[in-house]
């Protein structure tokens, strides 16, 4: 019994040392922000203003992840022209507009852009 | 548990873990590996920054330096968040596992939804959507490692269009205060700047620079 389940475990899982590194290189340098978060903004106050200037940095952080996902792609998005990955986005952003504020509609706009645009070039 | 389904962020979450399980199994992670980085890390941007470097032959130093820099926007976000959810009586340890779940998506959602949730209630209905958007992307990262090798090139160009499409919309809907709509706007439009710089901190740079600015406008115009 003890000798199928590690026989499961290990193909499940694969190499040891690989958990390892999930943990390492990945869990910890990423909970760390979290955790510190926990122990630093306990004894914030709800309407602070100091949560304004938190709340703008969250924002622009994320505006900068956006962004860089946009101008340098990653892996297969890298294959869609600088121009069209700009016009879905937009396109994306009007609809979004036009509809009052339906994410929905402007993620599937977005979509529907680049997909017709990457079709059409071939 | 209703509010899972009521988002439109969860297709997209469902989506990009499609895309993260695909990109697991073409750089020869196991499946218990994918899995285990979607429920530790529970990021989308670290994970898919993680599985790229190590799969590019980084050593496992380099990619926890890339994945720090990408997770330092939790922090803000985590010291955001918590304030909604705490009672007075609330100790520190009750909000350990809801912190684990604060990431870009929760973080949206819980500006959404727990206005309308009675403050004794919202760690369990934090906890609740953290549990149900987890699952969600469990299986997700599990379907996507078994379809890996059927997805073509277009389908994974638009799963990767979906994440700064959906962040950017659905930050754009939670913008109430002027404060917010200025740090997205000059977030955008510093990044680039910034990135001129090559300090490899640019989105630190801008963004604490573009949300310092917004909030100087803010304060200004509190005052005037």
């Amino acid at each position: 019994m003890s000798d199928f389940l590690g026989q499961f475990f290990g193909q499940f899982f694969g190499d040891p040392h690989a958990l390892l590194v999930v943990v390492l290189a990945g869990f910890l340098p990423n909970e760390i922000w979290r955790m510190i978060g926990l122990w630093l903004g306990a004894g914030v106050d709800e309407g602070s203003e100091l949560l304004v200037w938190v709340r703008a940095v969250a924002t622009a952080i994320l505006a900068g992840v956006i962004a860089q996902i946009l101008v340098s792609p990653p892996g297969a998005l890298a294959s869609v022209p600088d121009w069209l990955r700009y016009t879905a986005v937009a396109a994306g952003f009007f609809a979004f507009i036009m509809t009052r504020r339906s994410t929905l509609a402007g993620v599937v706009c977005g979509e529907l852009v680049m997909v017709a645009g990457k079709w059409w070039l071939g | 548990m209703r509010s899972v389904t009521s988002t439109v962020l969860t297709p997209v979450l469902f989506a990009t873990y499609l895309g993260i399980g695909a990109l697991a199994h073409d750089t020869h992670f196991s499946l218990g590996w994918a899995l285990l980085s979607t429920l530790l890390v529970w990021a989308g941007p670290a994970q898919i920054i993680l599985i790229s470097t190590l799969g590019s032959g980084a050593t496992a130093v380099q990619a926890a330096i890339a994945v720090t820099v990408s997770a330092i926007r939790l922090f803000p976000m985590v010291v955001s968040v918590l304030p909604m959810l705490r009672t007075p009586q609330t100790k520190r340890r009750q909000l350990i596992l809801a912190t684990h779940f604060v990431a870009v998506t929760l973080w949206v959602e819980c500006f959404r939804l727990l206005p309308q949730v009675p403050r004794q209630r919202r760690i369990a209905f934090v906890h609740g959507l953290g549990v149900g958007l987890l699952s969600v992307c469990l299986t997700a990262t599990a379907l996507g490692y078994g379809l890996a090798a059927n997805l073509p090139q277009l389908f994974g160009a638009a799963i990767l269009l979906l994440t700064p499409l959906a962040f950017l919309l659905s930050t754009a809907r939670n913008c109430r205060q002027l404060a917010d709509i200025l740090a997205l706007v000059l977030g955008l439009a510093l990044f680039p700047l910034a990135s001129l710089l090559h300090t490899g901190a640019d989105i630190l740079i801008g963004g604490v620079s573009a949300g310092t600015i917004a909030y100087g406008v803010h304060w200004w115009r509190a005052r005037a």
